[in-house]
């Protein structure tokens, strides 16, 4: 399976490699310009360097993902054992599990963290 | 062995058909909808727009910035595309087929994996739209993510398994029972693949491209397919957990058709929102109605166990 995973991932680069290499080889010449090497700003001279400052609720957002995320992955295991696993201790540990998550919600929407200020 | 290696190549030549066909048929629908025809000056009513389109974007100029950060910048188009095919190895043949194992697993990892191409175009670019633009995407995309993987869990737990063959129902009417759940998975799927009403990546009004502004010819060509291949994906994916896709007969085929046609509806329909409040809807309703139908799952799962002892 994990052969077959690498040989589809090859055959796919092999027809994305394709398709980009067809653009450079027939495609129009390449005149540089200053107009068109330069980035996009509507028009007028670029101001400024071309990257953002840091963007402290982007960060936020990010990290919070990352919180669930790593909830969803512990979650993962839990969903598919049922037939293998005592019930009563399943559903208690499902129960308390998604019950402190969703309790995690709803500090952090109580705290301020999931609101998108300006 | 080799009628394995036949059904890849076939899978991946009709989709990358399908996916040139998609485009061609989201601009006729939404002409439609505007009270205009779409393309229809080539070919029989404008069935060969898309390879036309296909030519003249392949031989535009290919440019090259300065200060580009060349290996992600050359990378990340190439990537984002290579994981959008990665997906559909998961298609659940009825004859068999393709097997990964875990199937529900691999499409989770996949759509988080697509984060980073974005977050590489929009940075190697170096240009402040695309950053932007690729900051806002990126922002949306694991937004969301994290209510699509929670309302899949659902499913899960009442299947046991993350095999996409034990979701096949036997009739439509499965989504009645599921119909929160399904309504709830195509806005997340809607905001994970950058549509409207969520299409900020792409707003044109607002920024002028997203993170494709700094490319052009076979770059963008690679953005294109690969959003309209992870459209089709999750067209597909919704018919197989929420609309009972069973492959025979080409039912799963013409479901798949209709929920593009509802993917393209909500395009011509609904007007963009606000940043604020698209993250609100991510992290303030939709996460906790997901967990909460997740405990409800588990509880339906549970009882179900405990009367079949």
């Amino acid at each position: 399976s994990v052969v077959f995973l690498l040989g589809s991932g090859v055959f796919i680069m092999l027809i994305i490699g394709v398709m980009l290499s067809i653009s450079p080889l027939l495609g129009s010449k390449q005149i540089s310009e200053y107009d068109k090497n330069s980035p996009f700003e509507c028009g007028f001279d670029p101001m400024g360097i071309g990257h953002l400052n840091f963007s402290v609720r982007f960060f936020l957002i990010a990290v919070i993902f990352l919180i669930f995320d790593v909830e969803i992955a512990l979650l993962l295991p839990l969903m598919v054992i049922l037939s293998s696993s005592n019930m009563m201790i399943w559903g208690v540990l499902n129960l308390i599990f998604l019950l402190v998550l969703s309790f995690g919600v709803f500090y952090e929407w109580w705290e301020g963290a999931l609101d998108w200020k300006i | 062995m080799f009628v394995i290696v036949l059904k890849l190549i076939l899978l991946m030549m009709f989709i990358l058909i399908s996916v040139a066909f998609v485009t061609l048929l989201e601009r006729k629908i939404l002409g439609y909808m505007q009270k205009r025809k779409g393309p229809n000056k080539l070919g029989f009513k404008g069935i060969l727009q898309p390879f036309s389109d296909a030519v003249k974007l392949l031989v535009k100029e290919s440019l090259l910035l300065n200060l580009v950060n060349l290996m992600i910048y050359l990378l990340s188009p190439v990537v984002i595309l290579l994981i959008s095919l990665f997906l559909w190895i998961t298609y659940p043949s009825f004859l068999g087929g393709l097997e990964v194992s875990l199937p529900i697993i691999f499409i989770l990892c996949c759509l988080s994996a697509s984060v980073y191409p974005m977050l590489g175009s929009g940075w190697s670019s170096n240009s402040k739209y695309s950053m932007l633009g690729s900051l806002r995407a990126v922002e949306q995309t694991i937004s969301y993510e994290v209510s699509l993987a929670i309302l899949l869990l659902s499913l899960v737990v009442i299947n046991s398994s993350f095999m996409l063959k034990k979701l096949f129902s036997d009739s439509m009417l499965i989504i009645l029972i599921l119909f929160p759940i399904a309504i709830l998975w195509l806005i997340s799927a809607l905001a994970e693949t950058n549509r409207t009403p969520f299409d900020f990546a792409e707003g044109e009004s607002e920024l002028v491209s997203g993170f494709n502004t700094e490319y052009s010819a076979s770059g963008f060509v690679l953005f294109f397919l690969a959003e309209y291949s992870s459209i089709l994906f999750m067209s597909l994916f919704f018919s197989v957990l929420f609309l009972g896709g069973v492959d025979l007969f080409l039912n799963l085929s013409f479901l798949t058709s209709v929920l593009v046609f509802l993917f393209i509806w909500v395009r011509g329909t609904l007007p963009r929102l606000r940043y604020d409040k698209l993250m609100e809807l991510a992290w303030k309703i939709m996460l906790p109605l997901s967990l909460v139908y997740l405990l409800l799952f588990t509880g339906i799962s549970l009882m179900i166990s405990i009367s079949s002892v």
